[in-house]
């Protein structure tokens, strides 16, 4: 394929990434945040093997691959592992903020990433000057916010995991040459995250009874016991 | 060949600890292990004071002095949290059939916090960092409770968020090492490609790391997890993550100063200063209004974190060698402080400020070291805390920067009084309910005696391989 054409799919894919991060941090059901996740990962892993096929890096496309695998297949099959079926059929009923506001937040966070990494652009080696950059800033940006609006342990996994995701797609134009050992080593990192939190999350479900983290307010230090 | 042991042993431990589920074989695991890394530790330091450095694979592991320091932290806080573990988990699990468990994560987190002074790549070095928060979420969480959940999950969250931001901020870096046409990503690599790295990457990536590490660190505005996770894990793994685990985070800060430095016309010093003032203020007056004792010690986790980072922004030698000085006696302290406040929950069943009066007739031994640990802790004249404040008073003079280190001393103050009153009450204050005596775990007194020692040794005197380890240490801060 034509460098262009290639150019255009990864500004498409780069695109539709950032939609899935705005319906991360929207939707109400548990288990559509984790398809928009996985959806969003798949667009990361394409990024990649765009990315790879334009510059001739077969570093790129294993990165791909390794994206490809890990997240829209093991991490998905981890938490049916880890958690019961109830947790993922759970719907919020009220989020910390709502809808409208987060999306509005959402939206001056991707302006915002916009404007701070004009100047990284400039300084960067031109081979690097992609939309990858403000995409992947954008994605850490929204994932962050999930986590301050969601109130459901697994969304708020998921946040952080959309998070990760915003950094791999600024990664992979920003630093195409890292070793693949650390790029492997960090996606098996992702991996045993997600089955702490899956464990811990079990434990907070048997024990407390439910698992809307969000309620979980009682250490501070105006009112004790 | 020696480091590759330090972090193998902690790491054989953990898979004792998981193949036998035998809570003897455990305890007996955990403890030959951290001796054998400690013997090492020391070995580790000798070797780098003899020839400046160990090196076990070019370019990935290696030690240089401020990695031996930190090892020797972790060594020893590792050790003596082992032991007060033993007497002190056999009376306070409910479960013993899950010992086994404590353990395992004990030697993970033991492991994971080894391996971040010795990996000389950046990458690397973030990897082993998510690791610790991953390994020691289970451990706070240990007791299940609803509180202990909480602190739990708020912890992970937290520190995960943290962790990710910190990540974009190495790969930003490692687009800056290549825009500077660096070829080894290392420490070593960044500080000789600095002087050509374009300042916006540099200096985005020292906020994105100070910012997504800090929280890790407890650096104010992202401190709100800190208290809540270092009071309600078991007594010796908040010893653990108060500390050392913070000490080791923020010394990969640390270690991006001199990086920093290199860069002309950046203004991380002063990043560096306010933002560590900011956290000394905040856990200042946090201290006054305290109702739990070890969310006390917590927030004076908060406060010393603050002042290593002002200090090691003022930039001079003598700073640098202020701030590593108070690592050490932080680690010493605050870990005896936490042993302290240990043996005090075991002979009072609260962590309640207001439920513990005149702990001394109580539990002398808990009462003698709670108020020992208190003046340790809150840098009273004879101990070691006193004179490494005393240092970074000094260099932040020489360096004239008075609005600073006056802002310093009126915090540390304020500070000193808050720690020293709730103390005060606890140890001497007259107790409602007749007092019975209390007999501690024979495990438990001595790992208080062993620490107390050493917070009172330290504070007369300091060996002279430590002080030549400290000085180079600062030394390779400061180019």
């Amino acid at each position: 394929m034509q460098s262009e054409t290639l150019a255009a799919l990864n500004t498409l894919a780069g695109g539709l990434f950032l939609l899935c991060a705005f319906g991360i941090v929207a939707t109400r059901q548990v288990k559509g945040c984790l398809q928009l996740f996985v959806a969003q990962s798949v667009l990361l892993a394409a990024s990649a093997f765009l990315l790879g096929a334009r510059f001739d890096s077969w570093h790129l496309i294993a990165v791909g691959v390794v994206n490809l695998i890990a997240k829209p297949v093991v991490i998905p099959w981890i938490l049916r592992r880890t958690l019961h079926e109830e947790i993922y059929t759970r719907r919020e009923i009220d989020q910390a903020v709502n809808i409208p506001t987060s999306l509005l937040a959402a939206l001056a966070l991707v302006i915002l990433s916009y404007f701070l990494t004009l100047p990284l652009l400039e300084a960067v080696d031109p081979a690097s000057r992609l939309g990858n950059v403000p995409i992947g800033f954008a994605g850490l940006f929204l994932g962050a916010l999930t986590l301050a609006v969601r109130r459901e342990a697994v969304p708020l996994l998921i946040g952080v995991l959309a998070m990760e995701n915003g950094v791999f797609f600024a990664g992979i134009a920003l630093s195409r040459e890292l070793p693949f050992i650390v790029e492997l080593a960090i996606a098996s990192d992702g991996l045993i995250l997600v089955f702490v939190v899956g464990v811990l999350t079990r434990a907070i479900h048997k024990h407390v009874g439910s698992t809307d983290v969000g309620a979980l307010a009682a250490l501070k230090e105006e009112s004790g016991p | 060949m020696m480091l590759f042991a330090i972090v193998a042993l902690p790491l054989l431990a953990a898979g004792l600890c998981w193949s036998t589920r035998e809570p003897r074989v455990a305890v007996a695991a955990t403890l030959v292990s951290s001796l054998l890394v400690l013997a090492l530790a020391v070995r580790v330091a000798f070797s780098v004071l003899a020839d400046n450095a160990v090196v076990a694979i070019e370019n990935a592991v290696a030690a240089d002095a401020l990695s031996a320091l930190m090892l020797l932290l972790i060594a020893a806080v590792a050790t003596t949290a082992a032991f007060f573990s033993w007497g002190y988990m056999q009376r306070m699990s409910h479960d013993p059939g899950r010992i086994w468990f404590y353990y395992l994560n004990l030697n993970l987190f033991i492991f994971s916090m080894l391996a971040i002074p010795v990996l000389v790549e950046p990458t690397l070095v973030w990897i082993f960092v998510e690791l610790t928060t991953l390994c020691s979420a289970m451990l706070v969480g240990y007791e299940n409770t609803r509180a202990a959940l909480e602190a739990a999950w708020k912890y992970v969250t937290l520190s995960l968020m943290g962790a990710a931001i910190a990540l974009l901020g190495f790969l930003v870096l490692f687009s800056a090492m290549r825009a500077a046409g660096g070829e080894t990503y290392t420490w070593e690599g960044l500080v000789s490609a600095a002087p050509r790295m374009p300042p916006a990457l540099i200096q985005t990536a020292f906020v994105l790391v100070l910012v997504g590490f800090g929280t890790k660190v407890g650096l104010v505005p992202l401190h709100t997890w800190l208290p809540d996770a270092h009071s309600q894990a078991p007594s010796p793994v908040c010893a653990i993550l108060s500390g050392v685990e913070t000490t080791v985070i923020l010394y990969v800060i640390l270690r991006m100063l001199p990086v920093l430095n290199a860069v002309p016309g950046l203004e991380t010093q002063l990043w560096a200063v306010s933002f560590g003032l900011v956290s000394v203020g905040t856990a200042a007056f946090l201290l006054i209004q305290v109702r739990d004792y070890k969310r006390m010690f917590a927030y004076s986790t908060v406060e010393h974190m603050g002042i290593i980072l002002m200090a090691a922004g003022l930039g001079s030698a003598a700073a640098h060698y202020g701030a590593l000085y108070q690592v050490l006696t932080h680690t010493l302290a605050k870990s005896f402080c936490f042993y302290a406040a240990g043996a005090a929950l075991l002979a009072t069943g609260s962590r309640e400020i207001s439920a513990v009066r005149g702990l001394i007739r109580r539990s002398p031994a808990a009462g003698a070291s709670l108020l020992l640990g208190g003046l340790a802790i809150a840098g009273a004249p004879p101990f070691a805390v006193f004179l490494s404040e005393f240092s970074i008073f000094r260099a932040g003079l020489a360096e004239e920067r008075y609005a600073a280190v006056g802002l310093l001393v009126l915090f540390i103050a304020i500070g000193f009084f808050a720690v020293l009153w709730h103390v005060n009450r606890m140890v001497f204050g007259r107790a409602s309910a007749a007092v019975q005596a209390f007999r501690l775990p024979a495990s438990c007194s001595g790992v208080l005696v062993v620490a107390a020692a050493l917070v009172v040794v330290s504070g007369l005197y300091l060996p002279e391989p430590l002080h030549d380890l400290l000085q180079r240490a600062a030394a390779s801060m400061t180019r």
